[in-house]
């Protein structure tokens, strides 16, 4: 039974419409003690906005089906409690920005999964069946942070790049993608160089990671705290250097070339 | 239940949200800051620069003019004096190796979360609209260049071995008896300190030393480094601000020392 000795009625705004029109909407919540964002959304829904439509599935952190912007910062909805804000502040809750909203709070992320297509897979070792992979601790850290993500594409919503530009998103990844592309090149059994695929050209090529001006966002959102920009964009530019810019190599390339 | 419906639609079919942005918090706070505390080391800088004088105190040279590679750069027994550009160089020596380490920051990691939010307001602060209508990020010049980081990164980590050797010359009093220490000794050894720890975190290092690698187990030397150079690069910015205002500092100090306007307090 819900204690409700500590409830208090929330002011929210809530984005309502379609890609048609639309617009904010003020309701009245009540809003009982350790609840987060998510249930009082819920409790919209049973009460005044039986039409509402969000996206949530394991209000739990782990699914990534509830991203929205709360007071325009991108958030999980389920891991946002009330707690953070004043019981007379007025919270806003707006679907994500960069992608097209199909209604209420839900967004259309199809963008993603378009891009998750377009990176080349894991190629894996000549010889080695699977089941006999076998990497050092070492080795699977470094990749296993990257793995954390949950996919709620909070990263790729808050990106600049394609948030204030719709045109980018043709060239550019986004920091999910770029992610990816580390983590495979990272991968010690990862054998796309054997194979003619140079990841760290194709980073920078196909995957735009020179639109990346490394300004954080992506890291300052990420609701599994992975160290996006420091620990993968950043180590993908540098390694992407090795390829593009490092002018030792280049001379070499133009000196091999004249020779062939 | 009010309405406030804006009978309008976003690009691309998006959420019509007229806002740039809808945050409550003081976003504004931390570009303000950054812009603050950058122009006011700009604007320090380039008048020491430009000075050319009242760099050197015995045994204190100003980090701002070691090396001093032109033939008018005043007499530093056995401190950084190397006339490499001879005595057709007109201008302040400070002006002929500072482009390294400015060279250096310019194109760190760090600084260009730094300027690109707070200068460039690109974007200036997360979730918040940027002003510009097109934006090709660093996949253009000039921005490309700063791909050149770890260029500097070895320019920057013979300056700091310059610094250290000057670091060392501290050591000596006024009449340059070897065995003594300042309060400008101590200045100069936190500096040089702080000089050091910026340059090894700097992302480029933390490649090199391992981040390269695709395999760590096949190389735990290599290993061990990065994992050092990657504790370091936890607090890069902190040491990028903090090795800033060390250089500034030392070279104030030599200032004041050079100006009489200052006694260095001998501590033995």
């Amino acid at each position: 039974m819900t204690d409700t000795s500590t409830s208090y009625d929330a002011h929210l705004r809530v984005w309502r419409g379609d890609a048609g029109s639309g617009g904010l909407e003020d309701f009245t919540v009540q809003v009982n003690e350790g609840e987060v964002i998510l249930d009082v959304i819920h409790r919209l829904q049973a009460t005044e906005a039986p039409d509402l439509a969000v996206r949530w599935n394991c209000k739990a952190g782990k699914c990534g089906s509830c991203g929205a912007e709360i007071d325009g910062r991108p958030r999980l909805m389920c891991m946002t409690r009330m707690s953070l804000f004043a019981q007379d502040a007025t919270i806003t809750i707006t679907p994500l920005r960069t992608f097209p909203v199909v209604r209420d709070l839900v967004t259309d992320v199809g963008f993603n999964y378009t891009k998750a297509r377009e990176i080349p897979a894991f190629v894996p070792p000549e010889g080695v069946a699977p089941g006999e992979y076998r990497m050092r601790q070492e080795d699977v850290e470094r990749s296993q942070e990257f793995r954390k993500c949950i996919e709620c594409f909070l990263c790729q919503d808050v990106c600049h790049v394609v948030r204030d530009h719709e045109e980018n998103k043709q060239a550019f990844a986004g920091p999910r993608f770029l992610m990816r592309m580390a983590e495979l090149d990272m991968h010690p059994l990862d054998d796309a160089e054997a194979q003619g695929l140079d990841r760290r050209r194709a980073v920078t090529e196909d995957h735009g990671l020179g639109y990346c001006n490394i300004t954080k966002c992506c890291t300052e959102v990420c609701p599994e705290s992975i160290k996006i920009t420091d620990n993968a964009l950043i180590p993908m530019k540098e390694r992407a250097a090795d390829r593009s810019y490092d002018p030792l190599v280049w001379l070499g390339n133009k000196i091999r070339r004249r020779r062939e | 239940m009010a309405t406030e419906a804006e009978p309008r639609t976003g690009p691309a079919g998006r959420a019509a949200i007229a806002q740039r942005h809808l945050r409550l918090d003081r976003w504004w706070l931390a570009p303000a800051a950054t812009v603050v505390g950058l122009l006011a080391f700009v604007v320090y800088a380039t008048w020491r620069a430009f000075a050319n004088a009242d760099y050197y105190a015995a045994p204190y040279v100003s980090p701002f003019y070691s090396p001093c590679l032109a033939e008018s750069c005043a007499d530093m027994r056995d401190g950084p004096n190397w006339p490499l550009f001879g005595d057709w160089w007109g201008l302040s020596p400070a002006l002929i190796f500072l482009a390294l380490p400015l060279g250096f920051r310019l194109t760190c990691y760090y600084y260009r979360k730094a300027y690109y939010r707070s200068f460039w307001a690109s974007p200036p602060a997360c979730a918040v609209a940027e002003p510009h209508k097109a934006y090709s990020g660093e996949t253009r010049f000039p921005l490309i260049l700063n791909n050149s980081h770890r260029y500097f990164f070895y320019a920057a980590a013979v300056v700091a071995l310059i610094l250290t050797y000057d670091t060392v010359l501290t050591f000596r009093d006024s009449d340059y008896a070897w065995g003594h220490m300042g309060l400008g000794t101590l200045l100069f050894t936190v500096n040089i300190a702080l000089v050091w720890a910026y340059t090894l975190s700097c992302h480029s290092c933390r490649h090199i030393m391992g981040g390269k690698l695709k395999s760590f187990s096949k190389h735990p030397i290599r290993y061990r480094a990065w994992t050092l150079v990657s504790r370091l690069n936890g607090h890069h910015m902190g040491l990028a601000w903090a090795s800033l205002a060390s250089l500034a500092l030392s070279d104030l100090y030599v200032y004041l020392l050079a100006t009489d306007a200052f006694t260095d307090p001998r501590l033995f």
